[in-house]
């Protein structure tokens, strides 16, 4: 019993890095019709949000360590804690969570400017062409990366407050010994509300029914006199965010490299699939459905029956519902079933 | 069909070419067997790529997968049978259409980018099972190797006594290093590409043509067109395991990270590089990228800084700063800006540069031949 609860929650958790990914790429595939691989690329540069920020507030001066008085010995120690004290150190502990206010506007900018500078002249083109000058976007976004910071993980901690793990057993009755990481159940509660006010804004503004209007016959919006393509252009940035927002929050949990985008996008990508391309609530049932069957699979009960079964479960179950179902659990008739 | 006579000229230039590559090759520094046995093996892979992606426009993103089977299928023959090549090749190339068979016959009742996605998903499959359960026959992340407790049955029958050391690979006898393994390298690209034109050139291909054109209308015309794209996607697929296999010749040694989808998307580069769907074109790319991989990623600041000595100290030094992300390390930088812009302006490749240029020369000989005559009409 508690095993199964912790790898649902195991399950949900890698599940909502999937369904905030896919949610971004079939978003920008209903609108603009653009099949998005350097998306996985959005990702890993919203987690090096992270990292760059956190390097920033922690530059550092070298300063005398007075703890040590048999030699002079000098110590890093960052600016902010010299000019602000303590409430300097408690900013560095949370560059984290402050990574997520400046992330949005730079998201928000990088996917603009990406769409008006490079996706704007591929909506005619083929959907081979799109794959093949994102795939090499992709490819540049994470070479500069690696130029920059390396090509190892860095880790990028949580605030200290959170970094332990919480007693969910009691919560459940399980007893005391059931925990999980706090930053993974924040994750999860990030998660669910970024794809809420997703949907929310989709759904109860003129904006998001305009979107949803051009989703649906793009023409005859146009011809209604609104301009479909600049709010087509506001809802790639709002994709960018939503990708970069969960690498934000996902450095904590796994390190940023930078390939980290890479070995994102095919998963997410065979969440789109599996959700049905251009169906937002497939792509998040998808993927929190994908995250728990994996993390099921990867049980070592399962695993003694079906030896290497965590490996391949997602692309398996992929090639399944491809082969028996090509739109997808949700997806619309008619809407890519070929 | 008959054969063109044209088609033999093409082959004769070609056969040509690739056998006195040593020597025109190394002005440019890439006369070493080293670098031309990659030629010649990734030649192979795009070519059959190519029969594929060229021909039927089915965009595979798992093509390294056969190329694994393909290596590891032959390191099998070496240590089980013998380290005479021919048996490897052949097992390679075998191995890697039975796989061929089974991923083409699932993927293709789908199209356009779900076939992508599909052949992604065996390739992802393929790859993260060589990495874990498979480990017995893979050898996991440590790559399969050559032991010199292997059985090698057939050897072992011919000679008797156990030699010392690792046995190289051998044609009956030749030791396949340096140039002997580029030249078996270069016949097995000759055939590859006498195959590939005459598939061309063939009512098959065609067929593969038509298909990527308008696959509905062939359907109309009452063609059922999935045997032949199961067709085509063996005999690409068997290239594929081809050049493995040639992999494991020169150095042998298998592992995963051929089967990555890294690995597929680097052909997909080569062939979109040299122009899809033309004879040569894959070729082309695949020199390209080999070429600038190898002198590229040998260069480094100081290098740099020579090439640059002829400008100003703070211009040279700004100069440097900046080629050098494109260099050394940052070689894949170079390739993925190379890329977008031949995919952005160019998507025939450097195939459709060539016809342009050559079309633009054309037209301006045309126009001066003509501005003569028209003056002497004018004249009169």
């Amino acid at each position: 019993m508690d095993a199964i609860l912790l790898q649902i929650l195991n399950g949900l958790d890698k599940g909502g890095a999937y369904a905030l990914i896919a949610l971004g790429l079939t978003l920008v595939f209903g609108t603009l019709g653009v099949v998005n691989f350097a998306h996985g690329a959005l990702f890993m540069l919203g987690a090096f949000c992270a990292v760059t920020i956190q390097k920033v507030l922690t530059l550092s001066v070298k300063v005398k360590d007075e703890s040590i008085t048999f030699f002079e010995a000098f110590k890093e120690q960052p600016y902010l804690e010299i000019w602000f004290g303590d409430v300097g150190t408690a900013i560095i502990d949370w560059s984290v969570p402050i990574s997520i206010l400046i992330a949005i506007p730079i998201m928000l900018l990088i996917g603009v400017v990406m769409e008006r500078g490079l996706i704007k002249h591929f909506y005619k083109r083929p959907h081979a062409e799109q794959i093949l000058v994102t795939f090499g976007l992709a490819i540049v976004l994470q070479e500069i990366i690696k130029s920059f910071f390396g090509a190892n993980p860095i880790p990028t901690p949580a605030p200290e407050i959170v970094a332990g793990s919480a007693p969910i057993g009691a919560l459940f009755g399980l007893g005391e010994a059931v925990v999980y990481p706090w930053w993974r159940l924040i994750y999860l509660l990030f998660a669910g509300i970024v794809i809420f006010s997703v949907f929310a804004f989709l759904q109860f503004t003129t904006f998001g029914m305009v979107v949803r209007a051009g989703m649906h016959d793009r023409e005859t919006v146009g011809l209604l006199g609104i301009n479909v393509e600049r709010r087509f252009t506001i809802v790639f940035g709002i994709a960018a965010v939503v990708a970069g927002l969960a690498g934000v929050m996902y450095a904590p949990i796994l390190p940023p490299d930078y390939h980290m985008g890479m070995d994102f996008l095919v998963l997410s990508f065979v969440v789109v699939v599996v959700g049905g391309m251009g169906s937002l609530g497939g792509a998040v049932a998808a993927g929190f459905l994908l995250g728990i069957l994996q993390s099921f699979a990867s049980m070592n009960e399962v695993k003694s029956i079906l030896p290497g079964i965590d490996q391949i479960i997602i692309y398996l179950v992929a090639v399944v519902i491809i082969l028996v179902r090509p739109r997808g659990l949700m997806g619309r008739k008619g809407v890519m079933e070929d | 069909m008959p054969l063109l006579k044209n088609d033999w000229v093409v082959m004769a230039i070609f056969t040509a070419a690739t056998l006195t590559a040593p020597l025109w090759l190394s002005p440019i520094g890439a006369g070493y067997p080293d670098l031309l046995q990659k030629f010649a093996i990734f030649g192979i892979f795009a070519i059959g790529f190519n029969i594929l992606f060229g021909l039927t426009g089915y965009l595979s993103f798992g093509h390294a997968v056969f190329l694994g089977v393909g290596s590891y299928t032959a390191v099998w023959s070496f240590k089980l049978l013998t380290m005479n090549v021919l048996p490897a090749v052949i097992f390679g190339m075998l191995m890697a259409g039975v796989f061929a068979v089974f991923i083409g016959y699932l993927s293709l009742r789908r199209s356009g980018i779900y076939f992508s996605i599909l052949t992604l998903a065996f390739a992802q499959m393929s790859y993260n099972l060589a990495y874990s359960v498979l480990t017995p026959i893979t050898n996991g992340e440590t790559g399969l190797q050559l032991t010199i407790n292997d059985p090698r049955i057939l050897d072992a029958a011919a000679e008797g006594v156990a030699a010392t050391g690792l046995p190289s690979t051998t044609l009956f006898g030749i030791e396949m290093s340096g140039y002997s393994g580029f030249y078996f390298c270069a016949v097995a690209l000759i055939i590859g590409f006498f195959i590939s034109l005459r598939i061309f050139r063939s009512p098959f291909g065609l067929k593969l043509k038509a298909i990527k054109s308008n696959q509905t209308r062939m359907k109309y015309t009452g063609f059922n067109t999935r045997p032949y794209l199961l067709t085509a996607f063996v005999i690409s697929g068997m290239y594929a395991g081809l050049a493995g296999s040639l992999m494991a010749i020169t150095d042998p040694l298998a592992g995963a990270e051929r089967m990555q989808w890294t690995a597929s998307g680097e052909v997909v580069l080569m062939t979109i590089l040299g122009g899809t769907g033309t004879l040569v074109g894959p070729l082309l790319g695949v020199g390209i990228i080999k070429y600038f991989e190898n002198i590229f990623s040998a260069l480094n600041d100081n290098a740099l800084h020579q090439a640059f000595a002829i400008l100003p100290d703070w211009l040279e030094n700004i100069v440097v700063a900046i080629a050098g992300e494109f260099v050394g390390e940052g070689w894949h930088l170079t390739l993925g800006v190379l890329f977008m812009l031949i995919v952005i302006f160019l998507p025939g490749g450097v195939m459709e540069g060539i016809r342009r240029i050559s079309g633009w020369i054309r037209g301006r000989s045309r126009q001066a031949e003509q501005a003569p005559a028209a003056e002497a009409t004018g004249g009169e």
